[in-house]
Formats: structure tokens, sequence, C-alpha cells
């Protein structure tokens, strides 16, 4: 059985982990059908439905698409203002960042759509919903990327210095492009999150896959069949994020 | 070129690295600092590098006064190279265009001259095969002197040169050391802090022993090594060149 350990000075054959994976695919796809088998019976009623699943599914997607922009903008955007001497701009970018940090996604979604969005007379689910989750998940890439700047050591600033460039061609040319090569990974995996947490926006009625496989739900009585296809939908999703995750590690390492 | 300090006072929390030092030097081509850990011959450079600014006095660089605002020192640093001790060259860029940057976007040259200017200089250094390569594939050696041939590339007016040796093993600090010696022969004046006492006695027109809060001493190679004037510089130098 020793083809089964993987060891830095004694790999295991490529056989070996093909054949792993196999096993394991089918042990763990046996133990799903003998989980949802007695549940799941009839897929025609949930198939007359597959138009508000497609719906759904674009609508996570766009929602996805433009929060994923959005929080990038509202993360850099914090990270720098964390950094600022103004003591204003610095004080409410760690406002944002703790106090977003620190609460749950659902409070947020509850009290920004409910509270503050109400309270404008901003009635528009999809865009409240995509603001609040481009803030929540902003908090995050803040971190991120303010974590990625003060990883870039002082001799490079200096350096920038003394080369004469200005702050903003040093960040530019010098700091960023770092930061990029060392937070990709991290930032990947923040909006493989963003993608799952779109999920929460259900709450507030707006339309996206969640949402949509509840009303399938409500409609045929169809609870496996509804979900099922939401999970797969949602994997279809996050895998190629997470692989693309794995490709960026491995191109982001460069000797420094 | 020359160098004039007036009541130049640096500190860092109580300690005053440099206190209230005026002086006044003038050398056609090396000027080393020397000196202990600590002793304000680092301070020193990057006050004349426009890296810092004095808590209070002058620098008076060729007769001109260095301003106290950044933008002001930037214009300065702009005119001038600096080379650190290590850690000078941006990781993420080639050989080339760690040289070319600087041209490009603070000197307004178009990328096809910058690169011919890069690739001139790296190739006077022996370093135009390296063009290509990030730093993190360069020896020690290889990377200082593309970060000499990177303050070159801009046509200073002058060069300083803070300990940049000191983070390499001897065969590459001689490696270094060569260049440097050829820049003394292109005429740009130098300013180096420097542990390699061999280079400095050879090397250098003026050689001042810093420490104590100011300049203790300063003057010709020659004498500086044979007859040291002050019991400082004795002591120190009795202390570095007992092995």
């Amino acid at each position: 059985m020793e083809f089964l350990f993987d060891r830095t000075d004694k790999p295991s054959p490529a056989w070996a982990k093909a054949a792993t994976a196999c096993g394991l695919l089918a042990l763990y796809s046996a133990l799903c059908f003998w989980s949802f088998s007695s549940s799941v019976g009839d897929w025609r009623k949930v198939w007359g439905y597959r138009a508000v699943f497609l719906d759904g599914w674009a609508t996570t997607i766009g929602i996805s698409a433009v929060a994923l922009v959005l929080s990038t903008v509202f993360g850099v955007g914090a990270a720098l203002a964390r950094r600022s001497a103004f003591l204003p701009l610095k004080y409410t970018a760690v406002l944002y960042v703790e106090t977003i940090r620190g609460l749950p996604l659902m409070v947020l979604v509850l009290f920004g759509f409910y509270g503050v969005a109400d309270r404008l007379g901003w009635n528009d689910r999809l865009p409240v919903g995509v603001l609040i989750l481009s803030l929540f998940s902003g908090a995050y890439i803040a971190e991120v990327i303010r974590a990625g700047i003060e990883s870039v050591g002082r001799s490079q600033w200096d350096s920038a210095r003394a080369v004469g460039l200005t702050p903003a061609q040093t960040y530019r040319f010098v700091i960023f492009p770092q930061v990029l090569r060392q937070t990709l990974p991290p930032l990947a995996g923040q909006f493989s999150s963003l993608i799952k947490d779109s999920s929460l926006l259900y709450i507030v009625g707006v339309s996206e896959l969640t949402f949509a496989a509840q009303q399938v739900n409500s409609a045929t009585y169809s609870t496996f069949e509804a979900y099922l296809p939401l999970g797969a939908c949602y994997l279809l999703l996050t895998l190629p994020v997470s692989l693309w995750t794995k490709f960026l590690e491995r191109q982001a390492s460069y000797e420094s | 070129m020359k160098v004039e300090l007036k009541n130049v006072t640096r500190a860092f929390g109580t300690n005053r690295v440099l206190d209230g030092v005026s002086f006044e030097v003038e050398f056609a081509h090396v000027w080393a600092l020397i000196g202990p850990s600590g002793g304000g011959k680092s301070t020193l450079l990057r006050l004349l590098a426009g890296l810092d600014r004095p808590d209070s006095g002058t620098v008076i660089v060729d007769g001109v006064a260095l301003g106290r605002s950044e933008e002001a020192l930037r214009q300065y640093r702009r005119t001038i190279g600096t080379v650190f001790q290590a850690y000078n060259l941006f990781p993420h860029l080639s050989a080339r265009d760690n040289v070319v940057l600087p041209l490009v976007e603070v000197h307004g040259h178009s990328r096809a001259d910058a690169v011919s200017r890069a690739e001139d200089v790296l190739r006077r250094f022996q370093l135009l095969a390296h063009a290509d390569k990030q730093p993190g594939l360069l020896s020690g050696g290889q990377r200082q002197r593309v970060a000499i041939a990177r303050a070159l590339a801009i046509n200073p007016k002058f060069l300083l040169l803070d300990e940049p040796t000191s983070a390499l093993d001897p065969e590459m600090t001689a490696e270094v050391l060569d260049v440097i010696a050829e820049l003394r022969e292109l005429g740009k004046p130098l300013i180096l802090v420097t542990h390699e006492m061999g280079f400095a006695r050879q090397s250098s027109d003026l050689v001042a022993f810093v420490a104590g809060g100011g300049i203790q001493e300063c003057g010709p190679a020659g004498t500086f090594f044979s007859d040291p004037a002050t019991s400082g510089t004795r002591k120190f130098l009795e202390k570095i060149l007992r092995y």
C-alpha cells in the first residue's frame, strides 16, 4: 500500500493518483446516491422550470461580475485610505473595514436594504443588493490588499524615491505589480466567496439563483430536485475560480 | 564636487546621530565615509541623497542648498544616483526594465531610446547577457552592478553608494568594487559609505571618519590611514585593521 503515500522524497506514481481519485469519486458518488435517491424522484416537474433556473443563474453571474469589479474598487480605496496620513479618511476606512468584517452578511443585507436604502427611498432590489455585497466583499479585499502593500519592503519605497518616482508612480509601477502577484491567490479565493455570498440576497427578494431554487421548490414541492441543480450551478462557477487560483499560485512564485 | 553642512542636526528619538555638524569638503573623484555602525555615516548619506531632511541646519551641494519640501527633494533626487546596500532593484522587473523604468517615467525618454541607453550601460558592465533576468535570478554582485547601471543610466551629476558591498561575499565584493573603480575613471564624482578599508585607501581622494554625532576627521586617503589625526580614528582603525 506504499503507493498510496505521496511523499516529497518518494512521490507516488501517476497511476496511483488517478486510481485514488477515481475510486474516491465512485465512493462519494455512491454516498450521494444513497442519501438522495430516496428523496429525489420526479425530475419532470422541475424540468418545466428550467427557464427560472437559467434566469436566476444569469442574475447570479451578473451580480457576481459587477460586485467583483465594485468590491475591488472599494477594497483598493479602503486599503489606500487606511494608509493615509489624513485622519478622517484613515479612521473612516478603519470603521468601514472593521464594522463590515464584524457583522454577518445577513445582518448587513437586512440593515442595508430595510434600513438605509429604504430610508433613502431606493427600492431597486438588484442594485442595492449588488452594492451591499460589494461593500461586504470590499472590506475583506481591503485587508488582503493592505497586507499585500505592507509586505512590500521599505527598501522598495526607498529605491523608488531614490530614482525620483512620485508616490503615485511608485504605487503604479513598483508597489501594485508586486501586491498583485502576491495577493492574486487570496483575492481569487475572496471572489469565490463573493459568488457564494450572493446567494444571501434572496432574503430581500433579489431573484438570483437561490431565490429561483426556492421558488421552484415552493411551486413543485420537489425540494431535492430544486436544490441539487442549485448546488451544481454554484460549483460550476466556483470550481473554475478555484482552479484559476491554483494556476495563479504557481505563476506568482518569483524570487524576491 | 563640493559638499557643505551648516549646523546640521538629525536625531532619531533622543539619539542625535548628527549633532550640529558644520563641515565643508571639496573633492574630484571619491569621498569615502567610514565609521562605526550607527555612527551617522548612512544618515549623512541619506541627507546628501535627498531621501531624508535634517531636523535643523542646511545641506549645500555644489553651492545649492537642498530644499525642504518633498517635491524639491524629488527634483534633486532625479539629478543624482543612489545605490543602497541591497534590494535596490524592483523584483518584478527584468534587469533591463529596472534601468528603463526611471528613464521613461521620470526622465521622459521614449521607450526605444530608454532601452538603447539601458543596454549601453548594461553592456559596459558586462550585464547585457542578463538583461532579461529578474533580480531573483541574478547573483548578489550582479544585482548591485545592475543597480549601479540604473543609477548611472540617467547621467547623474554624482553617485551616492551606501555600503554597496556589505551584503556580498568577497568574490562578489571584488566584482562590484571593480565597477566602482570604473566609475572613477568615467569621471563621475561619488560618495561612498564603506567598510572596505583597502578600497577606501586605494581609490578615494578623501576619507572621513563619521562617529559620535559628527565628522571627526577628514583627510587625504594616504595620511588618513597612515597617520590619523584623532585618537578616535586611530582606535577605530586599529580595531578594524587588527585581523
